[in-house]
């Protein structure tokens, strides 16, 4: 192409490496925090608590309805007025975890309420305590049809990691926008990362199909 | 300083700030529809170039990040001769992205219209374009309306992400306000508000209203 330097590009390439090394790192982690928190999220939804369920739904919808980018700096910058100093490693993690908590939390209602009612009738026949009933009947048989969205979500975790760039975590596009302003060049950092991204999120997305195929098989559905 | 006092002293920052957000949701969007429907036809293309270029530009605007789509837009493109304005590659960018996740809510919609509707408007013999355009696309349109509404508000939160390449919309007047007076939970939390504002109480409103009158225009109520 154009003005396209090979050797340029060789050159960037370890860094880039390392830096796509730090967005699975932030992506993983985020996505854990995510998992567990949205299952509390979902199960905070089912209390026979209304005003629980109200908070809780409406803090869902609030951090659904407004961007990541701006819950990043809030999270980053509002520590430290309280005199609470996150780094931007723990910050990022905390925004971009509750941010998908939340998305997670829809995924897993829905899954949950997919399961019939004779389950949760059978559950407590068999004079079974909430924490039994749900950890052994309800949850087991709510995540198959949730795992689509679990999968879709991660992905979209991956895709959202270049936000926490703006507080200064060292990932993909942190790293690309360093090795620009050091070069005077930002033809290869920004197209090798847009390449990376696609090699990684385009095989992920066949093989969170492939996998939630093999899930349901498994579980005879 | 608490928020009252905050906003007496920043609101005309903050309302012009979310002016430029408004007026980037409306460009973006219209660009992401005009995309959407341009996509997601080519996609049910019969023509096999067609469809390439419409699974192409679909992939490669999902599987990578807004981010480094707004990145490559702004600071590569102009390396090409093309160089854009920056509230011209904002809008853009955000359209652009939109526009590949509508495209599969297009064509999802437009298979979910029965078989019938279409032998119906071929033995009437309705030309193809006639048919699209009078029976199947109308229908079509109500049924994809309510993931429209969710992606609507995916492209507001989308809209943030212009502050990076210092479009003046709401998040980046709250960076600048937080940088000069470090009253960060004020200047982040009205941020937050008014995006969840402008989410709840004037996009998801639209996005149900339209979904009832076009469910009625298809005397579906």
């Amino acid at each position: 192409m154009f003005d396209w330097k090979w050797d340029f590009t060789w050159e960037i390439l370890p860094r880039l490496v390392y830096a796509t090394g730090n967005t699975l790192i932030a992506a993983g982690a985020g996505y854990v925090i995510a998992v567990v928190l949205g299952l509390m999220l979902a199960l905070a939804q089912r209390t026979p608590s209304r005003a629980l369920t109200f908070t809780v739904r409406e803090f869902v919808e609030f951090i659904r309805s407004t961007p990541l980018i701006l819950q990043i700096f809030f999270v980053f910058y509002v520590g430290p007025q309280f005199g609470v100093r996150l780094s931007p490693w723990m910050s990022g993690m905390i925004a971009i975890g509750l941010h998908y908590a939340c998305y997670l939390s829809e995924v897993y209602r829905g899954g949950i309420e997919s399961v019939p009612k004779g389950q949760w009738e059978a559950a407590i026949a068999l004079n079974m305590t909430t924490a039994q009933k749900y950890r052994r009947v309800i949850i087991p048989q709510a995540i198959p049809p949730a795992l689509a969205g679990m999968g879709n979500y991660l992905v979209g975790i991956f895709k959202d990691t270049p936000m926490l760039s703006v507080i200064g975590v060292a990932e993909l596009i942190h790293t690309a926008n360093a090795i620009g302003s050091e070069n005077y060049r930002f033809l290869e950092p920004y197209t090798m990362v847009g390449i990376i991204f696609l090699a990684i999120s385009l095989p992920a997305a066949g093989l969170i199909r492939l996998f939630e195929g093999y899930v349901r098989r498994k579980l005879g559905l | 300083m608490g928020l009252y006092d905050f906003l007496a002293q920043y609101w005309p920052r903050l309302l012009s700030g979310a002016g430029i957000t408004v007026a980037q949701f409306l460009l973006a969007a219209a660009l992401g529809v005009a995309i959407s429907l341009c996509m997601g036809l080519m996609k049910l293309s019969q023509n096999a170039l067609l469809r390439g270029a419409a699974v192409t530009y679909i992939e490669i605007f999902r599987g990578t990040s807004l981010v480094v789509q707004l990145y490559w837009i702004f600071f590569v493109l102009p390396l090409f001769g093309l160089t854009i304005e920056k509230f011209t590659a904002g809008y853009l960018a955000v359209g652009m992205n939109i526009g590949a996740y509508g495209a599969e809510l297009v064509r999802g919609g437009i298979l979910s219209v029965p078989k019938g509707q279409w032998e119906a408007a071929l033995a009437i013999n309705m030309s193809p374009a006639q048919r699209m355009r009078r029976i199947i696309l109308p229908q079509a349109l109500v049924n994809m309306l309510p993931p429209w509404g969710n992606l609507m508000i995916e492209l507001l939160k989308g809209t943030a992400l212009v502050s990076l390449i210092s479009v003046a919309d709401l998040m980046f007047e709250a960076r600048q306000i937080n940088s000069s007076t470090f009253l960060s939970a004020q200047v982040f939390g009205a941020a937050l508000l008014i995006y969840y504002v402008l989410a709840r109480f004037l996009v998801t409103p639209f996005m149900r209203w339209l979904e009832r009158h076009m469910a009625r225009k298809l005397g579906r109520t």
